[in-house]
């Protein structure tokens, strides 16, 4: 299947990397040729050098051949105009990136239809989503849902001197009466899909599923709920802050944004009249004393130096501010800032090159695979896959446990019509279900390339 | 340096060797060459071994090549190659001296044609086919058709492509290198195929066709007759004259033209050079040497034949152009330093280069004429980059220091100036037969033994463009990091 990404910037080289590591076939167009060398230099693709919304250019990519075209530029007049083009050309499917505010309220839909777009993402938008999950669940390093919703997912990490040390799966489960599954595990880098005998240790990093209701009790329970995060300021007004900032007002919390520029702290303002919007260099320790850092509940560090976000979450650690989220772009900055004790990073590029993944894997499914849903956990290294069951599967109606699974898998969550189950070895699998399986360190296609 | 990954890539390249070498081995069995069976199977069997152990000991974690890794690979693996390829003729005892037989396996891979065989006709049939076949694995590049084979060879191959894949600039023509290789290969085998047929259609015999047609594809050269190609009818002449020029032509536009976009194709300012250098190259020689033909048209077949040959370095010949008058001569001289398109089998400068070059130079001439004016180098209907035109440039520096080098370094053996700088020009643009002593109808076996390795360094340099070969050259791209 062929893929042509235009716009190779941060978020665009982290999609490209994604999607070759999948096996499609990628052709890049940007306009800076130093940028085109290097990626053809470090991956297995075609590179176009020239505007992408340049008729000529996309002929000289073959758009008419391509399965997908996405164009993920700064602007989104440009990837509107490109997309277009590359779908009047003959491109099966375009997906923009469209991250100005004004462009992603209610006019969205009419956007999206008047110029034949299939999608479009909004990577600022899905960073502040995410923060915001995390921030309704102050301990969880990070959420996701699955199934529209219906299905969530959480990471939490252990305390070096956790109750659960030296517990097994068997025993935990035995512990609590509510219905849960740990998905999987993080130890060290190393990713496993754990079994019922797998034996937890303090410092890991674990994959919860539970229905939602059953999953506020639980966490509860075992004490690391703590109180939902009510004062939050965030650093730096940038396109993600300010939707963050947007869905927390909506929240009822209160915020506090900080930015050293002072025409976008009136903008800003302007639009969000709810937030206390403070002008001033945020990396000056003074002033966010003076703003009350020792008594906010969460602090989200969003400005555009990785550096800068690092060194200032550190700080609102070192006042124990409860929950420190920090933005980080480059991925080789992600194990620095976890050394330093930074256990909340959000990655922008990551989350969109899920989405866009996602897709591809959703068009290649008309083609033959059934996957109708993929995230990447565990910093990648283990994948959720969402399948519906057809009617000619196999073991429709057999017990799990009479089913041999490959090694490395797991069936996390069956949902049936809206309803989640967290199976058990005697719940079945009936046509029409959502059946939601982990996998580490390999590829699925169907649902029954899970059973051995 | 990633040393395994190197080996590693290297012990894959002699595997398929060994088994391209059932080939020869099956022609050897059919014409119950026994001595010829016995060198091939004892070689491949050794390669075979040799390469499976390699890559079973060097299985390296760390995948990734840089483009310095790039160019060790492909120095060493043609080094290699060429190493072992010569192998079989010196124990069927067909070449009994080793440097005759490593010289001769290098001008097959590099695609030259330059032998040191005084009497080819006294070679075994299988030889002579390894001989030729040696021309088509080296035409397209051999490193080229291990990636269509072996799929995710290294992380970041491009640089071995790179530094494989003849001119200025390389591009995949597909996403991907697998795929880009396996096309390039698929029209590579379509083409000598419908040589092939048309070859039988003038009543060749299947042995000669094949033997002919793979040293047409691959621009080599050599040939199972004193004469080349003098015995043959005007209609086999013809078409190799035609298959010579075909394969000079760069294979990016026969896939333009496989897409449907032929029009993308025929706007190629590089083809209409080549073409036009060809012709005003022809016709030029036609008018100096009509007059020692009996006929128009043999005056024709036979200047156009020998432009072709030489242009696109392929190296037959259908009369002994030594003996042509000296305007000739030097326009077959020049025609060798220009060789085909970018991207083709031929060797050479390469016309892109050329025309960058000219085009440059001209641009100086504006400059130093209007010194406030700005003006970009367009070739293929674009601007080129200033780093490209630059690269072009320094190229061709290095080119004409290797050449005087070479030129330097064979002239110890004594011979004219003319056989010097023919057998120099012949082996450095892999075109194969020069002037003077190593004319058409004679061959470089009076050269001395240190001159024939210098001359097979010069075919490599030539064939892997210099910089790879260079490199290796330099003890900085082998330290350790």
């Amino acid at each position: 299947m062929k893929i042509i990404i235009s716009g190779c910037g941060k978020i665009g080289t982290n999609v490209i990397s994604q999607l070759v590591s999948e096996g499609y076939d990628v052709v890049c167009i940007d306009t800076d040729r130093k940028v085109i060398e290097e990626l053809t230099n470090i991956y297995d693709v075609m590179g176009v050098c020239g505007n992408g919304a340049d008729p000529d250019v996309l002929k000289e990519a073959d758009a008419s051949s391509a399965e997908l075209f996405v164009s993920l530029a700064g602007s989104d007049e440009l990837n509107m105009l490109s997309c277009f083009l590359a779908k009047s050309l003959g491109c099966s499917h375009a997906i923009a990136r469209i991250r100005t505010p004004e462009y992603n309220d209610r006019d969205l839909r009419f956007l999206r239809q008047t110029l034949k777009l299939d999608d479009s993402v909004n990577p600022e938008y899905i960073t502040a989503k995410e923060i915001y999950d995390i921030l309704k669940f102050p301990s969880a390093v990070n959420i996701e849902s699955f199934s529209g919703r219906n299905f969530e997912m959480i990471e939490i990490k252990l305390k070096p001197d956790s109750t659960f040390d030296g517990m097994t799966l068997m025993d935990l489960r035995k512990k609590y009466e509510e219905k849960f599954l740990v998905c999987a595990v993080q130890r060290e880098n190393q990713a496993f899909i754990p079994s019922g005998g797998f034996v937890l240790r303090g410092g890991d990093k674990l994959g919860l599923t539970a229905a939602p209701t059953q999953m506020y009790k639980f966490l509860k329970k075992i004490g690391i709920l703590q109180k939902q995060a009510r004062n939050v300021m965030i650093l730096g007004a940038s396109t993600t802050a300010f939707y963050l900032a947007k869905l927390l007002v909506a929240n009822g919390n209160s915020v506090t944004v900080i930015d050293k520029n002072e025409a976008r702290c009136r903008e800003f303002s302007r639009d969000l009249p709810q937030v206390v919007m403070i002008c001033g260099d945020g990396a000056q320790q003074e002033l966010l004393l003076e703003e009350g850092i020792d008594s906010v509940d969460a602090f989200v560090s969003l400005t555009g130096m990785d550096e800068q976000n690092i060194l200032i979450s550190c700080f609102a650690s070192a006042r124990k501010v409860p929950t420190v989220i920090t933005k980080v772009n480059r991925p080789e900055l992600y194990s620095i800032a976890e050394k330093l004790g930074l256990d909340c990073i959000i990655s922008p590029k990551k989350t969109t090159g899920d989405i866009i993944t996602r897709y591809a894997r959703a068009i290649e499914n008309s083609l033959g695979s059934s996957v109708e849903t993929l995230y990447k956990l565990m910093d990648g290294s283990v994948e959720a896959l969402e399948f519906s069951v057809q009617q000619d599967f196999e073991y429709i109606d057999i017990p799990l446990k009479e089913m041999s699974l490959k090694k490395n898998i797991l069936i996390a969550g069956i949902i049936r019509g809206r309803v989640p189950i967290i199976p058990s070895g005697n719940d079945v699998i009936k046509a029409g279900d959502k059946v939601i399986v982990f996998a580490s360190g390999m590829r699925l296609q169907t649902l029954a390339d899970i059973v051995a | 340096m990633n040393y395994k990954m190197v080996f590693y890539t290297i012990g894959r390249i002699l595997q398929i060797e060994a088994v391209l070498m059932v080939l020869p081995l099956m022609v050897a069995v059919i014409y119950g060459e026994v001595p010829s069976v016995f060198a091939f199977t004892v070689t491949l069997i050794l390669e075979f071994l040799l390469g499976t152990l390699a890559t079973a000991f060097l299985k390296s974690k760390n995948r990734i090549i840089y483009a310095k890794e790039g160019f060790a690979i492909v120095a060493l693996a043609w080094i290699l190659m060429s190493a072992v390829g010569a192998v079989p003729f010196v124990i069927s005892g067909d070449i009994p001296s080793y440097v005759d037989a490593f010289f001769e396996t290098v001008s097959g891979f590099t695609t030259t044609g330059a032998s040191i065989l005084d009497n080819v006709e006294a070679l075994s049939r299988s030889m002579l086919f390894w001989r030729s076949f040696t021309h088509w694995i080296g035409g397209m590049g051999v490193i080229v058709f291990v990636m269509a084979l072996i799929p995710n060879l290294s992380e970041r191959s491009i640089h071995i492509m790179r530094a494989e894949m003849p001119g200025p600039v390389v591009d995949k023509i597909v996403p991907k290198i697998k795929n880009t290789a396996k096309i390039l290969y698929l029209i590579y085998i379509a083409l000598t195929l419908s040589q092939i047929f048309f070859l039988l259609l003038g009543g060749v015999n299947l042995f000669e066709s094949l033997v002919y047609t793979f040293a047409t594809a691959g621009t080599g050269g050599f040939g199972i007759k004193a004469d080349s190609l003098a015995g043959y009818s005007p209609y086999v002449q013809w078409v190799v004259t035609v298959y010579m020029l075909v394969f000079g032509v760069n294979f990016n536009l026969y896939y333009l033209v496989l897409i449907r976009r032929a029009k993308a194709a025929i706007r190629s300012t590089e083809l209409w050079g080549y073409l036009g250098i060809f012709a005003v190259a022809g016709v030029l020689v036609v008018l100096n040497v009509a007059p020692s033909f009996s006929s128009v048209s043999e005056a024709i077949r036979h200047s156009f034949f020998q432009v072709a040959s030489i242009m696109t370095t392929t190296g037959f010949s259908t009369v002994d152009f030594n003996l042509w008058p000296a305007f000739s001569k030097v326009v077959i001289i020049l025609l060798m330093f220009v060789g085909g398109c970018a991207g083709s089998t031929a060797g050479g400068l390469k016309v892109s280069r050329v025309m960058i070059i000219i085009k440059t130079i001209m641009r100086e001439f504006r400059n130093l004429v209007h010194p406030r004016s700005v003006s970009a180098v367009r070739h293929e209907g674009k601007a080129v980059e200033d780093r490209t035109a630059y690269g072009v440039c320094v190229y061709f520096a290095i080119y004409m220091l290797c050449f005087m080098a070479i030129f330097l370094l064979i002239s110890i053996d004594n011979f004219d100036i003319e056989t010097n700088f023919t057998a120099t020009a012949a082996t450095i643009n892999n075109v194969g037969p020069g002037l003077g002593r190593v004319g058409p109808v004679s061959g470089f076996s009076d050269f001395s033994a240190f001159s024939k390795i210098v001359l097979s360094f010069s075919m490599l340099l030539g064939r892997l463009e210099l910089y790879p070969l260079l490199l290796a050259l330099t003890p900085g791209i082998w330290r350790k990091k």
